[in-house]
């Protein structure tokens, strides 16, 4: 099995070498003539106000929040449904009443407005 | 073995004799042909993707009752090689306090991200990269790296408008990160493994047929995942000036767009291998190669579907995506695999063979469908509208100064 992430490693580093290699022999082959303006950050056609970073919405935090506990319980119900097949009915109504918590902990986000975006 | 029989086997044999009579030993010489199989599978995929956007801007054209492009070569085929010769010899145009490290390393990761799917997806009885006894759980994973990428450009490249593209592109994948896995769920539970193999391999029923919500999920979800339309509202053209990648040019640029197409065409590869049955076909065990174009037929149908959609289907805006996937996509997810594994274990507990459990559960799926549709249509049409009639409107009146021939308006 050793061998099975050894294929895995050496795929990773050619597949993050190719479009290395690709982006480098493009490199080479482009004109290379940089001026102020050319570089000059894009703002719609204007010069750009202001520092280039904006203030951070509470609203994407919130959404990672929710996106995690239901990250979370897809981590729990892996390993449950690998072993589905050899389950007795006890164990899937665990699992049924544990998805159904979850659900409740959906609709509770929903009503407290925590997925509301803007 | 022949090489008709196992490809994979005979070259590998092959390869590691070659090497022997030159007296490298076999742990080397099998280390150099996993090297060079990854070489030729990546190398493979990325040049795929020529014919792939060929094909795209074709169909796109026919859907548009126009012809797609045919200049070069016949019925066009070398205007991607073209585009791809032109934007080899485009400039790199680095922004001024651009952050070089996220700057340059987000379209490499992305392209990355896309290429790693292909070492566990089996394209023959014999024809994988590697059997991962994880190779669904890997596949949500490394995919996932792509979001990071995103994040990568958007921050690297010292804008403000591709920052907040960034933001709300890793927004809407995080999002839909939560139905597709979810979605897998069935089967996996159907399966008892993680492994692609034993996927595919226990589809003696296709899965589409046993759940077809779940497909229909799982490939919807996966499209938002990509950032296709109608789901593109990160890369809108029109609106929020190419999002994430603004500041990007030449090849860079080139790269997320490669890896655009690429991801899609792999995001197809995985609802034929996970859902419409990979390589089964009649015939697909002795002759492995009949079996990856069984693979390529199932593969072209999903991604010419994915295609016609693009062209089809107005952008959703950026709420109605969130509350689509949180409000709907979530909620009816979760019921389906409560469902699914309550029905499944009594129906094995009673005794019922498969064909009769697969209908029942096709049946189930599609009245679940037409339940979340209905509530959705009537959770929709009850929302309060604007009242327009009656009122006064200054359009067609005769008196509006606008509408007189001669007012020059």
């Amino acid at each position: 099995m050793l061998s099975n992430w050894l294929y895995i490693g050496i795929f990773m580093v050619v597949s993050l070498f190719l479009p290395a290699a690709a982006i480098f022999i493009a490199g080479l082959l482009a004109p290379k003539k940089p001026n102020a303006i050319k570089n000059a950050t894009y703002e719609c056609g204007m010069e750009t106000v202001g520092e280039s970073w904006i203030q951070f919405k509470a609203q994407y935090y919130v959404f990672a929040l929710v996106f995690l506990v239901f990250d979370i319980e897809t981590v729990f119900l892996f390993p449950w449904a690998v072993a589905y097949n050899q389950m007795t009915l006890f164990g899937v109504l665990e699992a049924i009443i544990f998805i159904l918590i979850l659900l409740g902990a959906l609709i509770y986000a929903w009503r407290k407005g925590a997925l509301e975006w803007h | 073995m022949t090489f008709w029989s196992d490809p994979d086997g005979f070259l590998g044999n092959w390869l590691i004799h070659l090497l022997a009579g030159i007296g490298i030993p076999a742990g080397v010489a099998q280390a150099i042909g996993y090297a060079l199989g990854a070489a030729i599978l990546a190398t493979g995929a990325l040049l795929f993707v020529l014919f792939l956007i060929w094909l795209e801007r074709k169909m796109i054209g026919r859907v548009q009752d126009r012809l797609g492009p045919n200049r070069l070569g016949p019925w066009g085929i070398f205007q991607s090689v073209a585009d791809m010769l032109k934007i080899f010899t485009k400039e790199y145009i680095t922004p001024t306090g651009a952050d070089k490290v996220p700057y340059n390393l987000a379209p490499i990761l992305t392209v990355a991200a896309v290429l790693m799917v292909w070492a566990v997806v089996p394209l023959a009885v014999t024809v994988y990269g590697v059997d991962l006894n994880v190779g669904l759980l890997f596949i949500i994973a490394v995919g996932s790296l792509g979001e990071m990428g995103i994040l990568m450009a958007g921050w690297g490249s010292n804008n403000k408008y591709a920052l907040l593209g960034a933001f709300r592109a890793a927004a809407q994948l995080l999002s839909y990160e939560v139905p597709m896995v979810l979605s897998l769920l069935i089967p996996v539970m159907l399966t008892g493994s993680l492994s692609m193999n034993k996927i595919v391999m226990q589809q003696d029923i296709w899965y589409v047929l046993y759940a077809p919500l779940a497909a229909f999920i799982f490939l919807i979800t996966s499209i938002a995942e990509v950032g296709r339309a109608p789901f593109d509202l990160t890369e809108a053209e029109s609106e929020l000036v190419a999002g994430f990648n603004i500041e990007y040019s030449g090849l860079k640029f080139g790269m997320f767009f490669v890896a655009d197409f690429l991801h899609s065409f792999t995001i197809s590869l995985l609802v034929a291998v996970i859902f419409l049955g990979g390589w089964r076909g009649p015939g697909a065990e002795t002759y492995p190669l009949l079996g990856f174009v069984y693979l390529v037929i199932k593969t072209s149908l999903v991604n010419s579907l994915i295609i016609i959609e693009r062209a089809s289907l107005p952008r959703f805006r950026i709420d109605q995506m969130m509350d689509f996937t949180w409000k709907v996509l979530t909620p009816v997810i979760l019921i389906l695999v409560a469902l699914t594994a309550l029905l499944e274990k009594t129906m094995v507990m009673v005794g019922l063979g498969a064909w009769l459990r697969t209908g029942i559960m096709f049946i189930v799926n599609i009245a679940l469908l037409f339940i979340a549709d209905t509530v959705v249509r009537g959770h929709l049409a009850r929302r309060p509208r604007p009242d327009v009639r009656g009122k006064e409107r200054p359009v067609a009146r005769p008196e509006n100064f606008f509408s007189q021939p001669g007012s020059g308006a």
